[in-house]
């Protein structure tokens, strides 16, 4: 047994911090809100330089081959900088889509080109009937001669507007099970029939979209792994990507809580600073006792779909779960024991939670996953 | 990152795993050790001598101790291990615990020859049983200002003063004590750590009955009690710093609670217990509630894992270790209320029952729970180390 990072590890914590420090502060990512792209070529090819944006693709696919628990350090350090862009969306949901279900020939057109920065994924899955299951999953996808045809609507879609290849999970039957039954395609960007409408959303450094697709031919050759059969590796991607979230939002409430001690060590009311005072002390105990239970939930989930132990779906579910409560919490608090000062646009507070709250019911809230965790230990 | 025992823990593990399960009677085992780490009755205390005995023969008792002492030399993972197996398999906190714990490696480390050879074998067979004597009805969180008084007479110290919250002293034949032998000193520097008889004239122990009916704590008084100079252990005026050192072996966190057979307990329950003629389970506030239980009761598991390998890597403690009492004993609590959600008036009732057979465990784990949030340090006091001394927040 040994629960902590390896010095590999912690040298790619340093060197992230290190990046981000210099590449991403909050100047930068005020800027990236105020824009569609929220991310910029120049620091899209940066993070290409880094190696990150094909971390935990096989290296036969272009990427470095690294695990999750390697992610988890490199997510909490982005997660300390808000940092803006498709990184998600590209490298853990579209491109892993890809490395997940992609044929040889799939993957290698669009892998290595993903990690150098070339091209960019999303990952299509939600609907307006928002359920984070298999039955989530209704747009019929009808074969046809030549392939496939598709209708109907993918909400919050993560940086969709952005995507050269949209990877978008569909219904192919209705098969005894709900997960029996889904598949999923590549969708080029510019595929007749498909809309992509920008919604204004809450976290602006990282975009959501609504996908129109109205009639979409595709050829067979566009179908990602195996008809029907496209909910496991699909399920296997967004616990991955979901457990990412979760050590991003840890590293985020870890500023939030460090900018907040900072302040209430210097902020003075009645002759004392605030931080002396019983009622702000102990909520920022409160603080810390959350984040470090979401981290040890975090690093457990990442250990155990690394290592593929049974207990991997009930372990994302509770880091999911405790991760969203933690994240409401530390950043709603944080701008409480701010003040006045901490509801200002001026005062990066704002980013850190705006960002807290998409992320806390992205990938199903924490009454979400309670649920599945209650099914999963009822046996 | 590696949740997964090495192989030689494994095999230490199975080893011990085997041996409970061929030795362990079943009619000793408690559901929730912690709440009965002192015997009920003095029948109940004679079968767990008896299990000590057993586990000493067998080697398992002191492991953590050095060979030379009689212990095995084990390292802390197995010391860990050992504590994991030794609550999984739900038996009962050994006789002579606190002594095994805090007192057996103090001696060692400042004891006399003199003091180990008598002391460190009888408490490894639980020959002889032992209270600590350090808190006092003024002296809490802030130990430091101990008033009982000991005075120098030549070959003997005169105590005078009064323990409180002893643990199990009207079982014990021996306390390990902290008295105050230098007034004039600042508060730290004029403590000394003794070892007293408890037949020694003078010595007199009161019930201190818990809302529980448990009478697992008691008043201890000094009248005028003759302390000879040999049972002092270490250098006069500097019994803080023994017994810091003591309470540095104190494992905290090592082996720890484990909550995760109560989830599953009430788990259980849930299904079998009607609510409105249907199983609780049905409701989805009462699956909510489990599993964010069962969400916590991991939480501090990995927590108290990390905590763990700061110490195994020689590292400074990080904010693992504190947070660990803090949330532990609010956990406990939550589960316990939580019995009552469940259970509603059969968590009342300190008696098996048709529906809820195991009802007496919860209405137990009600009123005990109450304990931990206070003993060892309120949650307020948690609060206030976490704030100034992790998070570096001025005091108040």
């Amino acid at each position: 047994m040994d629960i902590g990072f390896t010095e590999e590890q912690e040298l790619l914590r340093e060197t992230a911090r290190k990046f981000l420090d210099a590449e991403c502060d909050s100047r930068f990512v005020r800027a990236r809100m105020a824009e569609g792209a929220a991310v910029t070529d120049e620091f899209w090819q940066k993070l290409a330089v880094q190696g990150w944006l094909g971390i935990v693709y096989p290296e036969a696919d272009g990427g470095s081959g690294l695990g999750l628990v390697d992610l988890v350090v490199l997510m909490e350090e982005m997660g300390r900088r808000v940092m803006p862009g498709p990184f998600l969306s590209t490298v853990l949901l579209g491109g892993a889509a890809i490395a997940e279900a992609g044929t040889s020939a799939q993957r290698r057109e669009w892998l290595p080109r993903i990690a150098a920065g070339e091209k960019k994924a999303a990952l299509a899955w939600t609907e307006p009937a928002l359920r984070w299951d298999a039955a989530g999953i209704a747009l019929p996808a009808r074969e046809t001669e030549a392939g496939f045809t598709l209708s109907g609507t993918k909400l919050f879609v993560g940086d969709a507007h952005l995507a050269d290849v949209l990877v978008v999970a569909a219904r192919t039957r209705d098969g005894s099970t709900m997960e029996d039954g889904v598949s999923l395609f590549l969708m080029p960007k510019d595929t007749a029939g498909l809309t992509i409408t920008l919604l204004p959303t809450i976290d602006e450094t990282r975009k959501l979209s609504e996908v129109r697709l109205d009639n979409v031919a595709l050829p067979a050759a566009f179908l990602i792994g195996d008809k029907h059969a496209g909910w496991a590796p699909l399920s296997r991607v967004v616990a991955r990507a979901a457990v990412a979230l979760c050590a991003e939002m840890c590293g985020s409430a870890q500023q939030v809580l460090d900018m907040t001690v900072d302040y209430a060590k210097l902020r003075v009311a009645f002759g004392r600073p605030i931080g002396s005072y019983q009622g702000v002390k102990h909520q920022a105990a409160d603080m810390l006792v959350a984040i470090e239970n979401a981290k040890s939930l975090t690093y457990y989930a990442a250990w155990a779909l690394d290592q593929g132990v049974d207990d991997g779906p009930l372990a994302v579910s509770m880091a999911k779960a405790a991760a969203s409560d933690m994240a409401r919490r530390v950043a709603g608090t944080g701008i409480q024991l701010h003040g006045g000062i901490g509801m200002t646009w001026e005062h990066d507070l704002q980013l850190y939670f705006k960002r807290a709250k998409a992320s806390e019911v992205a990938f199903g809230d924490a009454s979400w996953h309670r649920e599945r965790i209650a099914r999963l230990i009822n046996g | 990152m590696d949740f997964a025992d090495s192989p030689e823990h494994a095999a230490f593990r199975a080893e011990f795993r085997r041996w409970l399960e061929g030795n362990l009677p079943p009619e000793i085992c408690v559901d929730d050790a912690a709440d009965q780490r002192v015997a009920p009755d003095r029948e109940t205390l004679e079968k767990r001598i008896a299990w000590q005995k057993k586990m000493h023969a067998a080697g398992w008792v002191g492991i953590s101790w050095p060979e030379e002492y009689g212990g095995r030399g084990a390292s802390f993972m197995e010391q860990v291990i050992f504590d994991e197996e030794y609550f999984r398999a739900r038996a009962p906190v050994l006789p002579t615990a606190s002594a095994l714990n805090l007192l057996g490696p103090t001696l060692i480390h400042w004891g006399t020859e003199e003091q180990k050879k008598r002391h460190l074998p009888r408490i490894l067979s639980a020959d002889e049983l032992w209270c600590q004597g350090y808190s006092e009805p003024d002296a809490g969180g802030d130990l430091a200002s101990l008033r009982t008084r000991a005075v120098d007479r030549g070959d003997h110290f005169v105590v005078n003063g009064q323990k409180v919250w002893t643990s199990g002293a009207h079982f014990a034949d021996w306390c390990f004590l902290l008295v105050r032998t230098d007034p004039d000193a600042p508060k730290h520097h004029g403590i000394s750590y003794l070892l007293v008889d408890m037949k020694t004239p003078g010595v007199t122990v009161r019930p201190l009955v818990l809302l529980n009916g448990h009478r697992h704590f008691n008043e201890v008084f000094f009248e005028d009690v003759a302390v000879p100079k040999q049972n002092l252990v270490g250098p006069l005026n500097q019994g803080w710093k023994v017994a810091i050192t003591t309470l540095m072996f104190e494992r905290s966190g090592a082996g720890g609670r484990d909550h995760a057979a109560q989830i599953a307990r009430l788990a259980e329950l849930a299904r079998q217990f009607p609510n409105r003629q249907e199983p609780a389970w049905n409701d989805s506030h009462i699956r909510q509630q489990l599993a964010q239980l069962a969400i916590d009761v991991k939480a501090l598991q990995v927590t108290r894992l990390r905590g763990l390998t700061r110490r195994l890597r020689g590292e400074p403690p990080g904010p693992e270790g504190s947070i660990l009492k803090l949330f532990g004993s609010e956990l406990a609590l939550r589960i316990a209320d939580f019995s009552s959600t469940l259970l509603g008036p059969y968590a009342t009732v300190d008696a098996p029952t048709e529906a809820v057979p195991d009802a007496a465990r919860w209405h137990n784990r009600v009123l005990g729970a109450r304990q931990y949030t206070i003993a060892g340090g309120t949650s307020e006091i948690q609060r206030n180390i976490i704030g100034e001394r992790v998070l570096g927040l001025p005091k108040g």
